[in-house]
């Protein structure tokens, strides 16, 4: 036996000694199972059960109390101009970094000629960082970005600026109902490499507890909402 | 010099005495109290996700052997690789190796509990390798040859004046002359230097705030990104955690993780929150080529099923910490233990042996704010109890304390002659105290009166009173 099947087996049977369950017991297999294939969830906070509109202004609202910048656009054109603007009024660069993102690739970034884009994994001097959530959580205003062949987890967080823009259709209530259409996307029990959950720009508290932006991520998160009934 | 359990007593009044220590402390009762009780205001549900958390880990731990077995195999599936390591001197082994296959000669470090117990970075440096911490508390704290003193905030006994100074004599090649007056200044000055740690990384550990059978999947939670860079950027991402880290589904960690930021820094949710799985897949634009979890058992299983079961349903969030009186008054590091507060002077004996830690279960007045602020109930008060009683049923108490009890069994068990004697020592304290009604040194007990005055008694016992009264 190998060392490390030894201490594998030395680990396992020292739980099994002190949990009475060296013999194997169907029963115990049965919970386990059972507990796996079910994954029942626990209590849902009723703050994320609202209807449509609610559930968009606790997630705009949860996200703005946690120090990011929101806005709900109509249209494709509306996601560039937001953009564009916000850039603008924080006077920071116009050279965007994105992911390939087929719904980020086909904005009409021509309406922003001063613009410039660049795809692909990000280098450590680019400046602003756009991707899509694939979700948006409503209870605590919080993105889900997975990792996939065009989407680097890296723009995440290199950048100083990261902007998000999430589909409103696709902001949900509850982590639940998040991880329900990762289920449906990827598969039972299958996950991408990276899920992470984003819910306002990076900050620390370390030092005498006063909260401070941009500790190692981005120090800006700017989410833009394509809401095709917004006005 | 770390200090040692051994020496709580000696720590303490080092502690007490500490100006510097006693001003960062209020920052505990500032921020993290009043912030944990907004957050539970604003969330009705608390006390029954607390309820739900509890079971979650109690069945995880009485069926921790199947699912880490699961755990396992779901690892394997996505591609990565789970050691187990029975002891703290198997884990470095292990994560050594990892990193001389990967040839690394600079590994970054997200935060870990884990890794600070089995003395992860002076290994990694004896064997030639830097290890450099990217937390903000945990990176100064290594600066300073420090262990964290709380869960969540290391370094929460410093004022930013130390921390300016100590960045002066580390950062080496910046303008002497340079602002470091405000925590922004400390924060984009670490920023900077880490940004080039990040980049050149070989090898990023990072702890974990659970894993997730399921899925086979482990979850780091952040408000700085850091551990993100650590396990994103390498080409190796080596996972650190205990065994009781497990749980088995995405929706048993989401109930965790409604408590887990509320309990600690009253956050809603800490700004990241990372679900890893396995190493890059094959397409992916970035991320690490391996992926390894190490399993540290190091004394765990042996708690499982006994008294001290219910503590392996820790999150470490620190409440515990914060609402202890004891801890703040003399902050983390007079434990002389990695894990400190009531969590720690349970943990601690369990893991190192009561006999070097024989203080820590007595280092509480046991008020409860602990077992009531505590996100899974454990039930912290009755433990310490517990290990007191552990440690006199061994025969550890002083020949002073045992001869004391004895005398007072002596005479508790004859209502006579303790009417007699207790009536006559009520006199006694009533003379020496004289007018003043306060003693302000008693035989026996100088340690007590060292700091404070016992009011005397009036001159009666209560049973005299007593007796009095009813005939009224």
């Amino acid at each position: 036996m190998s060392g490390s099947q030894a201490n594998r087996k030395k680990v396992l049977e020292s739980i099994r000694t002190t949990l009475g369950a060296n013999a194997p017991d169907k029963w115990r297999e049965a919970n386990v199972r059972h507990r796996l294939v079910t994954h029942p969830s626990g209590t849902i906070p009723a703050r994320s059960l609202g209807n449509r509109e609610a559930g968009l202004a606790l997630f705009s609202g949860m996200l703005a109390s946690q120090g990011a910048e929101v806005t709900r656009v109509r249209d494709p054109e509306g996601v560039v101009k937001a953009i564009a603007a916000y850039l603008a009024k924080h006077e920071l660069p116009s050279e965007l970094r994105l992911s390939e993102e087929p719904v980020l690739v086909t904005l009409p970034w021509l309406l922003a000629p001063k613009l410039t884009q660049t795809y692909g994994e990000p280098s450590a001097s680019d400046a602003i960082g756009l991707s899509r959530a694939i979700a948006g959580v409503a209870e605590t205003g919080t993105l889900f970005l997975v990792s996939g062949a065009g989407n680097p987890t890296s723009l995440n967080f290199l950048p100083e600026t990261h902007i998000v823009m999430v589909d409103e259709g696709d902001i949900v209530g509850c982590y639940e109902e998040a991880w329900g259409r990762l289920r449906a996307l990827y598969g039972e029990g299958t996950l991408p490499r990276t899920v992470n959950w984003i819910s306002g720009p990076s900050r620390t508290a370390d030092i005498e507890q006063t909260i401070i932006s941009g500790a190692h991520g981005p120090k800006r998160l700017f989410v833009v909402i394509l809401d095709e009934r917004s006005p | 010099m770390t200090a040692l359990a051994s020496d709580f007593k000696a720590n303490a009044a080092k502690a007490l005495a500490d100006a510097e220590l006693q001003r960062a402390l209020l920052n505990v009762k500032r921020g993290f109290v009043q912030k944990r009780v907004d957050a539970k205001a604003r969330l009705p549900e608390f006390d029954t996700l607390r309820d739900e958390a509890r079971a979650i880990k109690l069945h995880t731990l009485s069926h921790l052997d199947l699912y880490l077995d699961y755990f396992e195999r779901k690892v394997a599936d996505s591609g990565g690789q789970v050691h187990f390591a029975p002891t703290a001197a198997d884990a470095r082994e292990i994560i050594l190796k990892l990193c001389r296959d990967a040839d690394a000669k600079l590994v970054t470090k997200g935060k870990s509990m884990v890794s600070e117990e089995i003395g992860l970075n002076a290994c990694l440096e004896e064997a030639g390798i830097e290890a450099v911490e990217t937390d903000l508390g945990e990176y100064i704290a290594q600066m300073r040859n420090e262990a964290p003193s709380h869960l969540i905030a290391p370094i929460i006994h410093l004022n930013k004046e130390t921390i300016a100074e100590d960045f002066r004599r580390s950062h080496e090649g910046l303008a002497a002359d340079r602002t470091l007056g405000s925590a922004a200044d400390l924060v984009a000055e670490a920023r900077a230097v880490l940004r080039q740690k990040f980049l050149a990384a070989d090898v990023g550990i990072t702890g974990a705030n659970l894993l997730i059978a399921e899925t086979g999947t482990s979850v780091v939670v952040t408000n700085e990104g850091n551990a993100d860079l650590t396990q994103t950027l390498p080409k190796m991402h080596i996972v650190i955690a205990s065994i009781e880290k497990l749980v088995p589904t995405l929706e048993d960690a989401c109930t965790i993780l409604r408590l887990l930021a509320r309990s600690a820094t009253g956050q809603e949710i800490t700004t990241y929150t990372t679900f890893a799985t396995g190493p890059r897949r094959e397409g992916d634009a970035d991320g690490p080529s391996a992926y390894h979890v190490v399993l540290l058992d190091s004394g765990r299983s042996e708690m499982l099923g006994g008294s001290f079961n219910d503590m392996l349903s820790c999150i470490r969030c620190g409440a515990c910490l914060n609402h202890c009186p004891v801890y703040a008054t003399i902050g983390g590091h007079a434990y002389g233990s990695l894990y400190v507060g009531p969590m720690g002077a349970v943990l601690t004996p369990a893991l190192v042996g009561i006999d070097h830690a024989r203080d820590l279960p007595n280092a509480s007045s046991l008020c409860g704010r602990c077992e009531d602020v505590c996100p899974v109930r454990i039930p912290l008060p009755s433990m310490l109890r517990a290990w007191r009683e552990r440690d006199f049923a061994r025969g550890n108490p002083k020949f002073r304390e045992k001869t004391a009890l004895k005398l007072w069994a002596y005479a508790a068990k004859r209502p006579r002659l303790y009417h007699a004697l207790s009536g006559a020592a009520v006199k006694l304290l009533a003379l020496l105290a004289g007018r003043s009604g306060k003693l302000s040194w008693l035989p026996f007990a100088g340690a007590w009166t060292r700091n404070r005055d016992l009011p005397a008694p009036e001159g009666e016992t209560f049973h005299q009173l007593y007796a009095k009264r009813t005939q009224e």
